[in-house]
């Protein structure tokens, strides 16, 4: 495989940090502890592990001992779903733009889904008639891995302790982490899920946050580790990477929101003056900063991201099923968009490596593309 | 040239891939993605998918999946059961292949830059120095020029089958010595949106209207029942019962009177089947009224000599009849002519009890 000349898929998964990298070696090396020992050699790695979870809690707006170690964002989501409703009973409520992670984890617990506007934003007034005593989690992420909006999980919050007092809100801040202040933001959930790839950690970790008051049933039995609620010798390197990837991603979040934020821009409006017919999805003011995703009526997504690869450009449209193949995007039939131009979408995704030079070649490369596919009938 | 294969994620197109690279091909793999729903180990599965990329990758390409299930639909599924509906027994992989594969797939290629495409078919593409020729394959009784028979010179213009000059023995030793994962790869047989436990009436149940039927002899005088008229293939044995011993074979299917006529092996006997004029389409130009040709009228079924009369075949020796929808492919010799569909042809004298 060739390297890339461009890689603006960050929202697929990004990079690994050299902070993470470097964090982790020790543990994939002379640190081989299992923390849950109790001699020498498991203490060092348990002290990691200690260190990284007070990190992390920090970067959730959390306590220490309310942050859960998960093999991943999907694991942390059903935790939090399946874990609620084990516990609770009841049934989940989550927005129609959710990652599948939560979409098919509410399908399979029988619960329903609140429709969006054609910004992409839940419908409060919908999520208000979907509530009831039967309701025991809902679920609406903080950013969306398509097209990047915001929800206003405050907003969220107030519509549930009216119509659900009793439930508990699930946020997937998983898209979220690298761009905005999730300790903040996630305030009002009593659970909150990331994962570490997104943000410059390792693949295969994540983490919930359990806020105390909230139980989870563990989807996992076994040794009782993260305090009986996710069995399975911990991930000691993953672990470490992802606290090492979190320090440095909060460090330089500004920055990096500010810099990318003028990328993305260059890049979005570019293509929308240099394509024709181009439409940009939702209000671009809502949006993490380093999602742009546009739409090329009269082309197939599925053609140009072949054209793209071709050039060494990677992108995505929407997301793929078991097979490899790309699925008409569930995010943009909730918030409207007509299946012919769903699938004419591309989603380019910036993140905290993207150059300059990354950017000018988009904006050489996508509209020669386009235009040669609109050629050809 | 630059190729696209169509790996479908059996040895065929393993091998097509691996014989155009060491020819020196630019080569890159892509399988279409046409049916999300129930299905044995049809075309395009998971797992055959994943072992078409694996193929891939042993070869060294770049291997693309693209997502064609809606036009499958549109083009190959829901026609499927509206021909049920009318009575008709239609061929869905020709249509995949006159839809998907050689329009679709190769519209897709031609707009991605590729010069041409292959198939892992058994079949030959052969040019004179002016036009193109679809001829039989080397291997005889792995032939599939049949369901290629609808293509035309654009298509075949653009189109390479590696495999055809192979028998199949030859195609799996070649993938067993590339090591190839599909090399012991069964053939796949069946329709893949059928499933074996479910069969045709688990699919099209939810999707027509499945009605039962009256099974009438020649003589107008019901002998039978079916559980669903639309099942009944022209030519079918089973659940027709039988007569003083002799068995019967449905001759005829009449699904606006949910009725199936019934005969001997003699009855189903004709002289002349018909295409339907909107089906019909050549190689390199119409067959001219009166030229002999070779008919084979299913994927596996023996060519026998008629002449084409223009709309119509008639065959030097009355044969088995052709149930309406079905395919009839016309050779001259191991060189495809054409194909049409054949129509719902009203056999004089017989049918006339359907009506009574």
């Amino acid at each position: 495989m060739a390297a890339p000349l461009a890689y603006l898929d960050h929202a697929a998964t990004t990079p690994l940090r050299p902070e993470a990298l470097d964090a982790m070696l020790p543990f994939l090396t002379e640190h081989f502890g299992n923390p849950s020992g109790s001699h020498a050699v498991s203490r060092a790695a348990r002290a990691a592990v200690d260190e990284a979870r007070v990190t992390v809690a920090e970067a959730l707006g959390c306590d220490a001992g309310e942050v859960v170690f998960t093999g991943g964002g999907t694991e942390a989501d059903n935790l939090a779903l399946s874990g609620v409703v084990a516990r609770r009973g009841g049934t989940v409520v989550c927005s129609a733009v959710e990652h599948h992670a939560v979409l098919h984890a509410t399908a399979a617990l029988g619960g329903r889904m609140v429709g969006v506007g054609p910004d992409g934003v839940i419908d409060l007034d919908a999520l208000a008639a979907a509530l009831d005593d039967t309701v025991s989690v809902v679920s609406v992420m903080l950013a969306n891995n398509e097209v990047g909006v915001v929800q206003p999980l405050a907003e969220v919050a107030r519509v549930m302790r009216r119509a659900a007092p009793d439930a508990v809100l699930h946020t997937d801040a998983v898209q979220a982490f690298p761009w905005l202040d999730v300790a903040t933001l996630a305030g009002p959930a009593a659970l909150v899920a990331v994962s570490a790839h997104k943000f410059g950690g390792p693949k295969g970790v994540g983490a919930l946050a359990v806020r105390a008051g909230t139980e989870v049933e563990p989807l996992l039995h076994g040794g009782g580790q993260e305090r009986d609620r996710r069995s399975g010798t911990h991930n000691v390197a993953g672990i470490v990477g992802m606290a090492a990837a979190m320090r440095a991603t909060v460090t330089g979040m500004q920055a990096t929101n500010a810099r990318v934020g003028a990328l993305r821009d260059r890049l979005a409006d570019g293509l929308l003056a240099a394509v024709p017919g181009a439409v940009e999805t939702g209000v671009r003011a809502n949006r993490i900063a380093g999602c742009c995703h546009l739409r090329f009526p009269g082309i197939e997504s599925e053609a140009l991201l072949v054209l793209l690869d071709d050039a060494g450009l990677c992108a995505s449209a929407g997301s793929a099923c078991a097979s490899g193949a790309l699925e008409p995007s569930h995010v943009l039939a909730a918030m409207g968009v007509p299946r012919s131009e769903a699938l004419a979408s591309l989603r380019l995704s910036l993140g905290l490596t993207t150059t300059d030079d990354e950017v000018d070649l988009a904006l050489k490369i996508i509209p020669e593309a386009v235009a040669r596919l609109r050629a050809c009938g | 040239m630059r190729v696209l294969v169509a790996m479908s994620g059996g040895v065929d197109s393993s091998v097509a891939a691996a014989l155009l690279r060491d020819a020196g091909h630019d080569v890159v793999g892509a399988t279409m993605k046409l049916w999300g729903g129930a299905g044995d180990s049809g075309c395009c599965s998971v797992a055959d998918v994943e072992d078409a990329r694996w193929v891939a990758q042993q070869l060294g390409l770049t291997h693309h999946v693209f997502n064609f299930t809606d036009d499958f639909e549109t083009h190959v599924v829901a026609p499927y059961a509206a021909a049920h509906a009318e009575g008709r027994t239609p061929n869905p992989c020709i249509e995949c292949n006159r839809h998907l594969k050689f329009d679709r797939f190769l519209d897709r290629a031609v707009k991605l830059g590729f010069d041409a495409i292959a198939t892992g078919h058994h079949a030959r593409v052969t040019f004179d120095g002016d036009r193109f020729e679809l001829r039989r394959a080397v291997d005889a009784a792995k032939d599939q020029s049949y369901v290629l028979a609808m293509l035309g010179q654009s298509q075949l213009a653009r189109l390479l089958l590696p495999v055809g000059d192979l028998t199949k023995a030859e195609v799996r030793a070649q993938a067993a010595a590339l090591g190839l994962r599909t090399a012991a790869k069964p053939d796949s047989q069946d329709v893949c949106f059928i499933t074996s436990t479910g069969g045709r009436a688990a699919f099209l149940g939810p999707r027509i209207p499945l009605r039962p039927g009256r099974v009438v002899d020649a003589g107008g005088v019901q002998v039978g029942t079916v559980a669903a008229v639309e099942l009944v293939t022209v030519g079918q044995r089973r659940g027709m019962g039988s007569g003083g011993g002799e068995r019967r074979y449905a001759v005829s299917v009449d699904v606006a009177t949910a009725t199936v006529l019934v005969g001997t092996p003699a009855d189903l006997l004709d002289r002349r089947v018909t295409v339907d004029p909107d089906s019909v389409s050549w190689v390199d130009g119409p067959a001219a009224p009166g030229t002999p040709v070779l008919v084979q009228p299913s994927a596996h079924g023996v060519p026998t000599p008629g002449v084409w009369e223009g709309g119509s075949v008639v065959w030097d020796e009355p044969q088995r009849r052709v149930a309406p929808g079905q395919t009839v492919a016309l050779y001259d010799g191991d060189r495809v002519l054409g194909a049409g569909l054949a129509a719902s042809a009203v056999m004089d004298g017989l049918d006339t009890a359907l009506r009574r």
